[in-house]
């Protein structure tokens, strides 16, 4: 949560930008008969874009099968993507072979949801925190075990316990040994993937201040995966709202929290469950109807028309684009909430592409 | 069980006296559930909080009297309804699971036989209890299905669970702990597995049955939020105790416990400007097979040095405070309070 100076300004193409993610797609096959026809696509992720800025938290949150966690694997090049770009520190990695990607591998790393599948159960911790030393053949000063000890005491486990078997640990140690494993090769980025939510309360907090002091300590960047919106926001500098596979918003933390744009953000946010008991009486939340459409066959034009209470005609034929309504803060709707924060030159924008698609212009003969 | 049929039943619905639940394994005797009473009436919710490991779960299923025939240890009371199930035989509490009381468990997708459709599974559940045929039962099931909000009933009866999205595996399994009207519903996170929008609706959806049948609601989780929503009481269980107890207001305004302080700082809120740091317990939840001597939470608590030594060599009691108020602690009232309007509460507030 450090470099908070730089909050706003959302451009696509900012220069400190360290990942750079352009319309990326990643589409499913969906496969039938012995010879395996494609008869369809889950479009888990369609036509993603966003930047992340050098020493940022940025958050990425939504239901489940929103693509959030797809997003996250292929940043981090564990998925091939079908579409789109990534750009790493300007370097084009979206198709970048297995050989060639190894080396960038120190420099983006990935925190794993569920702490009891992600470390091998035959393996010590001290093997476990010391493999991407093997794997990368890089030399520590002082040796492997040296440096693995130092990692377990940066992330608040016994150094001692360097000889000591996964199911030795609790939920959030565990945590922390697969937090230690990514910090051994000093990355640049970290994409956490749900790190808390298999977590107890108590312990979600421990492993949330963990995160921030070592994001202050080292420097790092953070994309985080998360569906929990209070863990979003205590922790992002940016947030980013999927739906469907698709960026609905996207504006600093500030913005998104205080003045949500999006119909879906807004009923998100008022679904959360507030620990007030005086609240619950006098709470107006937005009753959301039916579950997410599947993403096999996904609505057209707006994705979140089908539950949408704004929905009109426009929303079921033009798709809205992701555009900037206000300063830092990108929407893709065509009746977005929060109407006073729209800069004008947007609200007209918006206004017209609402006339066009209700009137269209007869071609000029 | 030992004084189980001595005492005189209570006026309450529910109501367990001291309620054990040990079981005996090779490492030692765990002691899940360790001396729990609490009361509940008809048409109140009482909301069981505590971390994995605290007992909540075990509790909910002693009650239903699902550790009978195994190899647990329960002792104490269960009144439900002026009748002792402790004592019981495992057939009778056969015959009241179901149409007296029932459960919503956490995890739809595993607790749903994948081999039967949803609607024969209600069925199945109905035609225990009611002497009615087939048709009517499944009439029944469609009605029930359609009362929590499945869209096309009469067809998706027909559907295996599988074929359902979480949200809907969820309604179809309250749809089936409400098909024969249960007196008593204990909901064990009931919405853990489902997305917040969803989540909403089943909260919903729980408040509106509970008002139409007018039953005892349990709800056990571990989530703040879920329990402010329902709850009118709170009880919060560490190492298989009860350590707090009182009214949603007692525990959210006016908590005692340092545990409980611990639980409320430990959740960032959307209701509140973030704070800079969140301030977890420190520690991590006990094993209870080895409970920390004296006050189970002493290993993690802040406050132990202020309780002039006991902290480590005696149990606290579970004591009144005010209005039925109850905490388990050792520091004295008025430094309690101290503590929590002084220290704890600006500090959550952010400053």
């Amino acid at each position: 949560m450090s470099h908070r100076a730089d909050e706003g300004g959302a451009g696509v193409s900012a220069p400190e930008a360290l990942l750079s993610v352009q319309n990326l797609q990643k589409h499913f096959p969906v496969t039938k008969g012995l010879l395996k026809r494609q008869v369809g696509a889950v479009r888990a992720v369609d036509g993603v874009s966003f930047d992340v800025r050098k020493g940022e938290t940025l958050g990425l949150v939504g239901e489940s099968g929103c693509g959030k966690s797809t997003t996250g694997r292929l940043v981090t090049r564990l998925m091939e993507p079908t579409g789109g770009k990534i750009f790493f520190e300007g370097h084009d990695i979206t198709h970048m072979s297995q050989s060639k990607i190894r080396p960038l591998r120190r420099d983006i790393q990935m925190i794993f949801q569920d702490p009891y599948s992600s470390l091998n159960p035959r393996h010590t911790v001290g093997a476990i925190v010391g493999a991407p030393f093997r794997i990368q053949g890089v030399q520590t000063e002082q040796g492997t075990k040296k440096a693995v000890q130092e990692l377990l005491e940066l992330v608040g486990l016994n150094p001692e316990h360097y000889n000591r078997y996964p199911h030795e640990f609790s939920g959030g140690q565990r945590q922390r040994i697969g937090i230690a494993r990514t910090l051994a090769l000093k990355p640049k980025m970290i994409i956490a993937d749900e790190p808390v939510s298999a977590l107890d309360v108590s312990i979600q907090a421990q492993v949330v201040n963990l995160l921030e002091d070592l994001q202050n300590e080292l420097g790092l960047t953070y994309v985080i995966v998360a569906h929990d919106l209070s863990v979003i926001r205590h922790i992002s500098d940016r947030v980013a709202v999927m739906y469907l596979g698709k960026i609905v918003e996207l504006a600093d933390r500030k913005g998104l929290y205080e003045s949500p744009m999006h119909p879906y953000t807004n009923a998100l946010m008022s679904a959360v469950p507030i620990p007030d008991p005086a609240r619950r009486k006098d709470r107006e939340r937005i009753r959301l109807q039916g579950d997410v459409p599947s993403p096999l066959n996904p609505p057209p034009a707006c994705r979140f028309h089908t539950r949408c209470w704004k929905a009109q005609a426009i929303c079921k034929t033009e798709e809205p684009p992701l555009a900037e309504l206000a300063p830092g803060h990108q929407v893709a709707c065509h009746f977005p909430e929060n109407a006073d924060k729209v800069t004008a030159p947007a609200a007209a924008k918006i206004a017209q592409n609402v006339e066009d698609a209700l009137h269209p212009k007869k071609p000029v003969a | 069980m030992t004084t189980g049929s001595a005492s005189p039943a209570p006026s309450s619905f529910l109501e367990l006296r001291d309620l054990r639940i040990h079981f005996p394994t090779e490492d030692g005797l765990v002691k899940s559930v360790d001396g729990l009473s609490f009361k509940l009436d008809r048409g109140k919710t009482l909301g069981i909080v505590g971390e994995s490991g605290s007992g909540k779960s075990v509790t909910s299923l002693g009650i239903l009297g699902l550790h009978k025939g195994g190899r647990a240890k329960i002792s104490g009371e269960i009144w439900l309804d002026g009748e002792e199930l402790v004592g019981a035989s495992p057939d009778h509490v056969r015959t009241l699971r179901g149409k007296k009381m029932a459960m919503i468990f956490q995890d739809p997708l595993s607790s749903m036989h994948p081999f039967y459709t949803v609607g024969a599974q209600i069925v199945e559940a109905y035609r225990i209890h009611h002497d009615v045929s087939k048709a009517v039962a499944r009439k029944h099931a469609i009605d029930m299905l359609g009362r929590v909000g499945i869209p096309q009933p009469d067809k998706r009866v027909d559907s295996y669970p599988h074929e359902f999205s979480g949200g809907m595996r969820q309604r179809a399994m309250i749809a089936m702990a409400l098909s024969c009207d249960p007196e008593l519903l204990i909901a064990d996170e009931p919405t853990t597995a489902l997305d917040v929008t969803v989540q909403a609706q089943i909260l919903d959806l729980m408040l509106d049955l509970q008002r139409e049948f007018n039953s005892a609601l349990i709800v056990i989780t571990h989530d703040l939020g879920v329990v402010a929503e329902l709850s009118d009481d709170i009880l919060v269980m560490y190492g298989g105790k009860c350590i707090e107890y009182g009214s949603a207001d007692d525990i959210f305004y006016r908590p005692e416990h340092p545990y409980t302080w611990g639980l409320l700082g430990s959740m960032p809120r959307l209701d509140r400007e973030p704070t800079e740091r969140l301030l977890p317990i420190k520690g991590t939840p006990p094993s209870l097979i080895n409970v920390p001597s004296g006050c189970a939470f002493n290993p993690r608590c802040p406050y132990r040095d202020r309780t002039g030594g006991k902290a480590t060599t005696e149990v606290p009691q579970l004591l009144e405070t005010e209005g039925g108020h109850l905490v388990r602690c050792h520091m004295p009232r008025e430094e309690r309070r101290a503590i929590w309007e002084n220290e704890i509460k600006p500090m959550m507030e952010g400053q």
